[in-house]
């Protein structure tokens, strides 16, 4: 439903705000290498404004740490209806280093909700174009979860080990 | 004299031509040595917990589900993609592939998990030998592990018998509560 909704409303042009929550500049440098006439991103549309009210698309960037959650809470309160948010960089997606940190909320996932992941440290300026065409519908999803195993092996075996000796309760009368 | 020279200009601004990249539509390859997602080979993996030890974002989870079963969880969620895994690991088991384009809707998506047999040996059963001076040695957890797998936490927990009673306790493990929670 939200890919439905996404193409209908995003179908001409996203404006994009750029929320830096506590980043080391690693990924902005990259928001802001996808902007240049190399990579381009202005052929999508896309165009970087200075204030959330004119924004469609919020591209978070760093683990949200104290100072700024309740920013980032007001920032995606400010923005109009049909919204995206867009975590890029580890540190949105799960907090990367400092998810265990005192002052840090582990991923922006825990301040707003993130509809959008591009996972890198940083992510490549083409990772991002990707992470946009993914939402525009232009591209299709390639991660997926992978489950890989050496052998087939019975867990419970333990269990029915013990479930069989105390079942056969004729050495306990043998010892006796 | 002006109109010359602003046409030489233009020329001069045709001759390199289209540099913008067409990637969505066209790929674009990655440069040598470039570090995207890793990957585990199970078939050369002995499950030595290096990799579990060496991470600094703690994204490689190691749990002993029995005595031959171990479950090693890796979550790219929080991935630093430094490669000291790979670079750690004695067998060349993990790679660091150029996939990097791991965009998703969904944080489970870039988790892969792998169950390993591991033998027992019939005198001691698993190494184990925990340092008590050096913090830094102390780190490499040897013997059996508890990594609890829900909530991709590392538990600096390991024995040298398997503890069903610490199993049990790992399972129910709650991460301390933080802001925004």
């Amino acid at each position: 439903m939200l890919a439905n909704l996404a193409k209908k409303m995003f179908s001409k042009s996203l404006w994009v705000y750029h929320c830096n929550s506590g980043a080391c500049n690693g990924c902005d440098i990259e928001i802001l290498n996808v902007l240049t006439p190399y990579y381009d991103v202005e052929r999508f549309g896309i165009k970087l404004v200075s204030s959330p009210r004119h924004a469609d698309v919020m591209l978070i960037s760093g683990a949200v740490t104290r100072a700024t959650l309740p920013l980032v809470k007001r920032v995606y309160q400010a923005m109009p209806a049909p919204k995206l948010v867009f975590g890029i960089g580890s540190c949105t997606i799960g907090g990367n280093m400092w998810f265990d940190c005192y002052n840090v909320c582990g991923g922006a996932e825990k301040a707003v909700p993130v509809n959008y992941f591009v996972p890198g440290c940083p992510p490549r300026p083409e990772a991002i174009i990707y992470g946009v065409a993914l939402a525009l519908g232009l591209v299709d999803k390639k991660a997926a979860p992978i489950e890989l195993k050496q052998m087939e092996f019975p867990i419970d075996i333990y269990e029915r080990n013990k479930a069989w000796e105390e079942r056969n309760v004729i050495y306990k009368l043998l010892d006796d | 004299m002006w109109l010359s020279s602003k046409i030489k200009q233009v020329l001069m601004a045709l001759k390199p031509g289209v540099v913008t990249l067409k990637y969505p539509y066209e790929p674009h390859p990655v440069p040598p040595d470039f570090r995207g997602q890793p990957y585990w080979d199970h078939h050369k993996c002995v499950g030595c917990g290096g990799c579990a030890a060496h991470c600094p974002a703690r994204t490689i989870m190691v749990r002993d589900l029995c005595q031959e079963v171990r479950v090693m969880l890796y979550d790219g969620s929080r991935c630093t993609y430094c490669g000291r895994c790979s670079d750690v690991c004695p067998e060349d088991a993990i790679t660091m592939t150029d996939k990097f384009e791991l965009a998703t809707g969904d944080k489970r998506d870039v988790t892969q998990s792998m169950e390993l047999f591991m033998a027992t040996c019939k005198r001691c059963g698993r190494c184990y030998e925990h340092e008590t001076v050096n913090a830094i040695d102390r780190m490499s957890l040897k013997g059996f592990r508890y990594d609890n797998l829900e909530m991709r936490a590392v538990i600096p927990v390991s024995t040298e018998h398997l503890d069903t009673a610490l199993l049990e306790k790992t399972e129910k493990y709650k991460r301390p509560e933080k802001l925004g929670e």
